[in-house]
């Protein structure tokens, strides 16, 4: 019965996005009210896509064999966290919660946007009604959630154990609201275009949207290297794995996109600029579903070879992105300049930071893509990894870098005041930071030399707009943007000390051998079998020492039986300075066991950089909506651009 | 000075192109080098890999083959297909999936002598992922669920 409910839902979610598309093409008749007719019908929408979510949730939390998916991806002893969590882990499942996050964005959109015209909102609810239909008929007619297995099997598949972690029950929900965050940025520029204004009110009802995709896609990529990071086992924390790549790219292009916006939003500039990135953004989304969900790329997360969804989803993908610029590059002739400003200016700053993210993105995107195209023209099968991506998208990040430290000085419009000297300590820093690691770590790679270098520089001028003035009476939004951007010289530093400090040790050892990694000694104590919920385990007991005081770490290799598989924990011990990585290998059959230690020093930066460039993030979008819900309580004298 | 409107636009039009071929431009030198080509161990026994350039070698992992050296971190196996063979040696701990009889790619180096030094391995990543490539008629499609 459930999935049925859900099913229906699912079909008369489907009518509705096909009535809003028809409601809003409808618009500017006398004799009914498009505008609210949309919005009730968008809110409805939502809610119908939620209930066919929950369907899907429950049905896994009974584990009910009867239905296909459920019993293809699930199994009675898992734990009640990885049953749910296991209704995203498949792709039927993820995709029908990608529906239900477009369909509650509808609604919120229609619910809470105040700042929009009624015929933009119009228009733009249209356009999102267009992008849920295509996903409903994907849905509904290639990758049924709620299909029935008859006769239903006695027990389910189970899910794959490495899926079966915490990160997991977070990780792909919050890409997804980063995802279909970055649809209302797109719906709402297709449906500015659709109507000819592209102004300042509609950026700042663009902004926010594009600040909380933002915001979840940063902590979503995040959560998603530390995922990799402790649970694959292997050490690394970014593998530029095409699935990767796929969060990333519209990631790169968000960010553009939020710092352009911003441009539109003050000043009336980059009006076009700006459509473009949002329709890029949202593309780059879509092209991530493909890689994704297709399995088109070898990926060690691809879990499904699908040629006929991966086809459906190109389909969707040509459609949408063929008919958003096909209208872009119709109307953008008739869209009005924006003022203009100088060379040296804040506007300028922004721009390049918009093109050199773009440069990234376009490097990131060929270097994923290329393997496709060169496998359709000549047929040679070839992959593309870190050493094409580091080397090449490394320097131009590390410029990009070095800019963020200059372009917050900028004033709007044109530069009169002379800003260079606010930039001599920061200067100072990263030329003191070079030149001791020449001497003190000559054997260092040069890119994270330079990482290094400019973080240092960074860091300091990245708070540089918060002095001069009292900080607590700083804009919430410039505490926001001196935050992420000092997250960004944090990142960094933790990668540049990653790739350049970290020291490995690969050795067999017997219980009572002591190896050296690092700084540390590690003495490999014991082995001894150990048992979980739904998992059987060898683990090992480490007493890792550097100076005074040690620490015990107990790694373990684990087997499941529901499916038939190992994983290995790995443990890591976090200390100031770093973290020590321990891996348990298999036996020898000879008493000894492969070990695999790491000492990473600072690496936890990467993540803790990732959190503050979110929490930045966070900051901006609170001072950006909290200025706009309560305008009564601003003195009248404040005029507020 | 301030560009007039018009000549703004073209301006910020000019350098998006710039930005737009240089990230191409970019991207072919680095990919001219830095590709990593996937082998079959029939490719390999043609003659078709370059030794001493990164590359993927794919294939069956052949029953029998694992062998593990003195040290106990160094280990060798033999990657086969329809068309032949190639030794390997990998000195590390192989992924969880790593096993006899199962579908395996690894990245590494061919050396002067014909082994293949793996820096990396990867095994299917659950029972029903397989690489696109090993999937393909004629490149030794293993049973989907061999192994087990």
């Amino acid at each position: 019965m459930i999935a049925e409910t859900g099913l229906a839902a699912l079909w008369l979610a489907a009518a509705l996005s096909l009535l809003q598309i028809l409601l809003a093409l409808g618009d500017g008749r006398r004799w009914f009210d498009a505008a609210r007719a949309v919005r009730g019908v968008a809110v409805v929408h939502g809610f119908l896509c939620l209930l066919a979510f929950v369907a899907l949730l429950l049905l896994f939390a009974r584990t009910d064999l009867s239905v296909q998916l459920v019993a293809a991806n699930s199994h009675s002893a898992k734990p009640m966290i990885y049953k749910l969590s296991g209704t995203w882990g498949n792709h039927e499942g993820s995709m029908l919660l990608w529906v239900a996050v477009l369909g509650l964005s509808g609604t919120v959109l229609a619910l809470f946007s105040r700042r929009l015209g009624e015929r933009a909102m119009t228009a733009a609810l249209g356009a999102q009604g267009a992008l849920a239909l295509g996903f409903h008929a994907f849905l509904l007619l290639a990758s049924n959630p709620f299909a029935r297995l008859d006769p239903a099997p006695i027990e389910g598949r189970g899910l794959n154990p490495l899926l079966q972690d915490p990160g997991l029950a977070f990780h792909p929900p919050t890409l997804y609201l980063g995802y279909v965050g970055l649809s209302v940025a797109f719906s709402l520029a297709v449906g500015a275009l659709l109507i000819g204004q592209v102004d300042r009110a509609m950026a700042k009802a663009m902004r926010p949207w594009v600040l909380l995709a933002w915001l979840f896609l940063t902590l979503g990529i995040t959560a998603g290297s530390y995922w990799a990071y402790y649970e694959l086992g292997w050490g690394g924390w970014w593998f530029w794995d095409p699935v990767e790549n796929a969060s990333l790219m519209p990631w790169l292009a968000a960010t553009a996109l939020l710092h352009s916006i911003n441009v539109l939003a003050a000043r009336g500039g980059l009006r076009a600029w700006t459509m473009m990135l949002a329709m890029v953004a949202f593309s780059m989304s879509m092209v991530g579903t493909f890689l994704v969900r297709s399995g088109i790329l070898t990926s060690v997360h691809a879990f499904a070879v699908d040629p006929q969804r991966g086809t459906f989803i190109l389909v969707l993908l040509a459609i949408y992105v063929g008919a958003a610029f096909l209208l872009f590059a119709m109307r953008t002739a008739a869209l009005k300049e924006g003022p203009p400003f100088e060379l040296v200016s804040r506007e300028s700053g922004l721009v390049a930071n918009n093109l050199l993210l773009s440069v990234i993105l376009g490097i990131v995107f060929i270097g994923t893509l290329y393997p496709l195209f060169a496998e359709a023209v000549s047929g040679e099968k070839l992959s593309v990894g870190p050493p094409y991506f580091n080397s090449v998208a490394g320097p131009v990040a590390l410029l990009l870098a070095s800019l963020i430290a200059i372009g917050p000085l900028l004033s709007w419009r044109r530069e009169t005041r002379p800003f260079g000297r606010k930039l001599v300590i920061p200067l100072l820093f990263a030329i003191t930071a070079l030149v001791v690691l020449l001497f003190a770590a000559p054997e260092v790679g040069w890119l994270p030399k330079l990482g290094i270098a400019v973080a240092a520089g960074l860091a300091p001028a990245s708070l540089i707009p918060l002095l001069g003035r009292n900080p607590l009476r700083a804009p919430l939004a410039t505490w926001g943007m001196a935050i992420a951007h000092f997250g960004v010289a944090v990142a960094i530093v933790g990668m540049a000390a990653e790739s350049g400090f970290t020291r490995e040790t690969l050795a067999a050892a017997r219980p009572g051998d002591r190896v050296e990694v690092g700084p540390w000694l590690v003495e490999f104590r014991e082995v001894y079998p150990a048992v979980g919920p739904n998992w059987t385990a060898i683990e090992a007991e480490f007493r890792a020492s550097r100076g005074s005081g040690a620490v015990t770490l107990k790694p373990q290799t684990r087997y499941f039986t529901d499916p038939q598989t190992e994983t290995n924990e790995a443990a890591i011990k976090t200390v100031l300075a770093g973290q020590l990585y321990t891996v348990i290998g298999p036996p020898d059959g000879e008493g000894r066991w492969q070990l695999r230690l790491w000492w990473k020093p600072l690496v936890t930066l990467i993540w803790f950089g990732g959190g503050l460039i979110a929490l930045g993030g966070l900051l901006a979008l609170l001072g950006r909506t909290l200025r706009g819900w309560r305008p009564r309580f601003r003195n009248s004298r404040e005029r507020y651009a | 000075m301030i560009a007039r409107p018009k000549h703004q636009r073209m301006v910020l039009l000019a350098l998006a192109g710039v930005a737009l071929l240089g990230a191409v431009l970019l991207a072919m030198w680095g990919l001219q080098d830095r590709a990593a080509y996937f082998y079959t161990p029939a490719d390999i026994v043609a003659g078709k890999a370059e030794p001493g350039r990164a590359m993927r070698l794919g294939g069956m992992v052949e029953v029998g083959s694992i062998r593990r050296a003195e040290d106990g971190v160094t280990i060798t196996f033999a990657v086969a297909d329809d068309g032949g063979r190639t030794p390997v040696s990998f000195r590390g701990i192989a992924p969880d999936l790593f096993r006899e009889g199962s579908g395996v790619v690894a990245e590494g180096r061919l050396a002067p002598d014909g082994t293949f030094v793996a820096d990396n391995i990867l095994a299917k990543h659950d029972e029903r992922y397989m690489p696109p490539q090993l999937a393909q008629p004629g490149a030794g499609a293993p049973p989907l669920r061999a192994g087990q």
